[in-house]
């Protein structure tokens, strides 16, 4: 195989649409300095970005491999995490402890709601994904009521005047705020590397990676390739397939503690209602399709959805002097999710 | 019946081939207008493929067009849609109904062809709003079913109507067809009562007095012979015989049919005589719901280290025994392995007890297409048996073991000579007769006491037919494994089986030594057809 050849098949493998937005994505950071936006600043906030929303995305994995699709219910995960954030403060955990009774706390409700989403998407095989989208935003309504009438306490969380009810927008100082993040931070100038948070993300990567090489996970890509020859091989599918709901769920409860611990906030009522949409643009923007995902793909559709959404407003932004960030935010990362459900492929059968 | 005259239809070495599969060789077929020709075959031996070129149907431009010429009236015609194959005067009855259900005969009689009436509306808007003329509608239908020659009430709704008058229905479609000078009927008679299949032979004679050729496909034999000017016999893609109806016998086309005469290579092989061994296993009244091949009523016994065959015309049942003793569909009865009875239902419990299953369906339940050989050949084994697998934590991790996956695929690589870059390759990329070897390494693999194979041989090539056959004769007789093998080539059963049960109807017509004549296995597969 000539080098040039050698070339052409890795960039074959890498993928035109991935090739295409690597592309922008390096020009956007060429242009950067040029238009007067800092460098560093904007490296470290990709970095930082990756950090928090690796897991949700990751969370997209199990399902993938086991053929329920894409994981359109992530908010149900979303809010287990939430009601494991908001009880630890609740009981009057703070500092790292409270992130880590959060974990513990979600894990139950991430189970036992994984397993009802798991038992509804057993009765509608075929339609998950369609399904998948309206469970998760049925959920969030029903619980931006349960936020309000749950019986919270902690002055911290709920209405000032009221004193009952939480709020929107909680703050985590004091409790788990940087939480991961602080641990063995690196700053190099106006770089900041939350070391912590990747190390977490390595750890929850490493163990799906492993999952897939065991005699279980091999079962889950097998059902997911074809249901019928698992099933003819003896794999219980229905219950393969609940396992990978149970499994994302409980992903997506850890992923939304690790981006609040970044982002330094909890946000209830509608804030989880649009979270699917990016971990899902992401890992098909990083070369999954509807049954086959990599933790390849995970690492690489991050970093691109990421980059491209924190450096196109910046950007444009110094381009054409006017402070309209939100608006080229929303333009940019719905485009992207456009993007990558036109690349939606499925695998032959 | 006028049978002299230049032919209508003119079909001059015709040939095709399915990705290098040849489905159909050299085939020459004249119809006079009027005439009725009667054509029969096993399942597989190309009637179908041959009518679907006739008729234009779009998956045989998709896969590369035919060779050969077809002639109507004189001139030379090429259909690549079934319209153009209609507009030719070409109609074509379908053994699946393409009727709709909540419209009532005459409406489904003239669908798209209704004669219609101007309103003030279409003469603005254009023709698509006109309405229709339900008295010509009326009349038409009535003149096609007239010409049918069989009552059928025209303004039943067709999902209430009996199986028989639907098949009519679609007839009668056909016929109100103006410029309709050739018939098509696949199977017509297969979902007819007596009484029915006597009016359809009545009004196939009817069309031919007027003129209109038809061609005719059945396994009811009898009816050829009854209805017929010409039977045409095909079997392997070759036209082995045409000849007047007169000269010809019900045993003789059977024998055609089902194959050559014995030859010295399967005459002198070795039949054991298996009466005396053990039973190893039971099955009683065994019913599958399996669409297309439901089986009724089967008690068999299977022989310890045996090879059994089971044969049978399509749709009689013959699958649906493997496929419901495994799991894969609805089952009910009673099954016993050595003496134990199996549960049905229950794939796992099945696949626990050491069977295995080699699928019909090779790509559907056979092979992970997406994934690379290894998986295919380990996995069920990886699964039911914990093969291939390295424990950690005193068990609690299952670790792939992908070194041992990889010897084990490539021995069965070496072994059946499966063609493949390598053993990382994708099962999708391999030929038929390839992927086929690859669901045989991964029932080997299993090392099972009992092994099912479903039409091991079906859509390869003689070449690979030869070596699954072969592989599957040394697995038997080197591990002696008991082998069922379900198969619509009798001539492959004959080869490798010891005795060969045959299927028709939904239940065991009777069990025959493998030596025994053609004409004694036709005769059962023709005695309970369905």
């Amino acid at each position: 195989m000539t080098m040039k050849e050698r070339i052409t098949a890795s960039f074959k493998e890498f993928g035109l649409p991935r090739l295409i937005i690597t592309g922008f994505l390096v020009l956007l950071l060429i242009i950067a300095p040029f238009v007067g936006s800092d460098l560093p600043t904007q490296i470290s906030n990709i970095i930082n970005r990756f950090s928090w929303n690796g897991i949700l995305v990751l969370a997209m994995v199990p399902m993938v491999h086991s053929g329920c699709g894409l994981n359109f219910g992530l908010p149900l995960g979303i809010i287990s995490g939430l009601l494991g954030a908001t009880l630890s403060i609740e009981l009057g955990f703070t500092g790292g402890l409270s992130f880590l009774m959060a974990i513990i706390i979600a894990t139950p409700f991430a189970l036992v709601f994984g397993a009802l989403y798991g038992w509804l998407l057993k009765k509608i095989k075929g339609g998950e994904m369609m399904i998948a989208t309206y469970v998760g935003f049925s959920s969030v309504s029903l619980m931006c009521m349960m936020w309000l009438v749950l019986p919270y306490h902690s002055p911290n969380m709920v209405w000032g005047l009221a004193g009952k009810g939480l709020r929107t927008t909680i703050s985590l100082e004091g409790y788990f705020d940087q939480a991961l993040a602080g641990i063995a931070q690196i700053n190099i100038g106006n770089i900041s590397i939350p070391t912590g948070t990747l190390l977490f993300f390595a750890l929850l990567a490493f163990a799906i990676w492993a999952f897939l090489h065991t005699r279980t996970g091999t079962a889950m890509t097998a059902v997911g390739s074809n249901p019928k020859f698992a099933k003819a091989a003896g794999i219980n599918v229905d219950w393969i397939r609940m396992l990978s709901v149970i499994m994302s769920t409980w992903l997506a409860a850890i992923g939304i503690l690790v981006y609040e611990q970044g982002f330094g906030f909890i946000q209830l009522y509608m804030a989880p209602f649009y979270m699917a949409l990016p971990a899902v643009s992401a890992i098909l923007i990083g070369g999954a399709s509807v049954n086959k995902a990599s933790i390849m793909n995970v690492i690489v559709g991050t970093i691109l959805f990421q980059g491209i959404v924190t450096m196109t407003p910046t950007v444009m932004n110094n381009i054409i002097h006017m402070d309209m960030s939100e608006v080229i935010r929303i333009i940019a990362s719905m485009g992207m999710i456009l993007f990558a459900l036109t690349r939606k492929t499925e695998a032959s059968r | 019946m006028e049978t002299n005259g230049a032919p209508l239809l003119k079909m001059q070495g015709i040939k095709k081939d399915f990705f290098g599969n040849q489905v159909l060789a050299d085939i020459n077929l004249e119809l006079k207008a009027g005439e009725v020709l009667g054509l029969c075959g096993e399942n597989g031996a190309g009637k179908s493929t041959l009518m679907k070129i006739l008729f234009g149907a779009t998956d045989i431009a998709e896969t590369g067009g035919y060779e050969g010429d077809i002639y109507l009236d004189g001139q030379k015609v090429s259909f690549s849609t079934p319209f153009e194959a209609i507009e030719a005067g070409i109609g074509m009855v379908h053994q699946e109904f393409s009727l709709i259900p909540g419209f009532d005969a005459t409406e489904n009689i003239l669908l798209n062809r209704e004669p219609e009436k101007y309103n003030f509306i279409s003469e603005i808007f254009g023709d698509r709003l006109n309405t229709l003329d339900r008295g010509a509608m009326d009349e038409r239908a009535r003149e096609a079913v007239d010409k049918m020659g069989v009552a059928i009430d025209r303004h039943m709704m067709i999902n209430t109507m009996p199986v028989g008058h639907k098949q009519f229905t679609e007839i009668a479609r056909e016929l109100s067809k103006e410029q309709l000078r050739l018939l098509i009927l696949d199977e017509p008679t297969a979902v007819l009562t007596e009484r029915e299949a006597v009016a359809l032979l009545d009004s196939i004679k009817s069309m031919s007095e007027r003129g209109i050729s038809v061609i005719f496909i059945t396994h009811r034999l009898q009816e050829i012979l009854t209805v017929c000017d010409t039977v045409a016999v095909m079997r392997d893609g070759v036209l082995v015989e045409c000849v007047p109806s007169s000269e010809t016998s019900i045993t003789q086309i059977t024998k055609r049919m089902v194959g050559r005469e014995m030859n010295a290579s399967t005459s002198q092989r070795e039949i054991r005589n298996t009466e005396d061994s053990k039973t190893v296993l039971k099955i009683e009244k065994l019913w599958v719901d399996m669409p297309g091949e439901t089986v009724r009523n089967v008690s068999l016994d299977v022989k310890e280290g045996e090879i059994l065959g089971i044969g049978g015309l399509a749709g009689q049942g013959k699958l649906g025994i493997p496929n419901g003793i495994m799991g894969l569909y609805e089952a009910g009865g009673r099954v016993e392995f050595d003496g134990k009875e199996i549960p049905l239902n229950s794939p796992r419990v099945c696949l626990d007890s050491s069977f295995a299953f080699v699928s019909e369906d090779r790509r559907g339940v056979g092979l992970l297409l997406d994934e690379s050989l290894e998986w295919n050949v380990a996995f069920p084994a990886m699964q039911i048996q914990n093969k291939f697998l390295k424990k950690y934590l005193g068990g609690l991790i299952n670790w792939r073991d992908e070194k041992a996956i990889r010897e084990v695929t490539e021995k069965y690589i070496d072994e059946l000579q499966i063609k493949c870059t390598s053993s990382k390759q994708n099962a999708k990329e391999l030929s038929g007769g390839n992927q086929q070897k690859v669901c045989l390494a991964k029932a080997f693999a299993l090392e099972p006491r009992l092994l099912f194979v479903s039409e091991p041989t079906r859509g390869i090539d003689v070449g690979a037919k030869a070596l699954v056959l072969e592989a599957l004769r040394r697995f038997n007789r080197e591990s002696g494994v008991t082998v069922v093998m379900v198969s619509s080539e009798l001539e492959e059963l004959r080869q490798i089986c010891d005795r060969i049960a045959i299927v028709s109807g939904g239940r065991i017509s009777g069990i025959l030594p493998a030596d025994s004549t053609t004409e004694d296995f036709g005769t059962l597969m023709l005695m309970g057809v369905i």
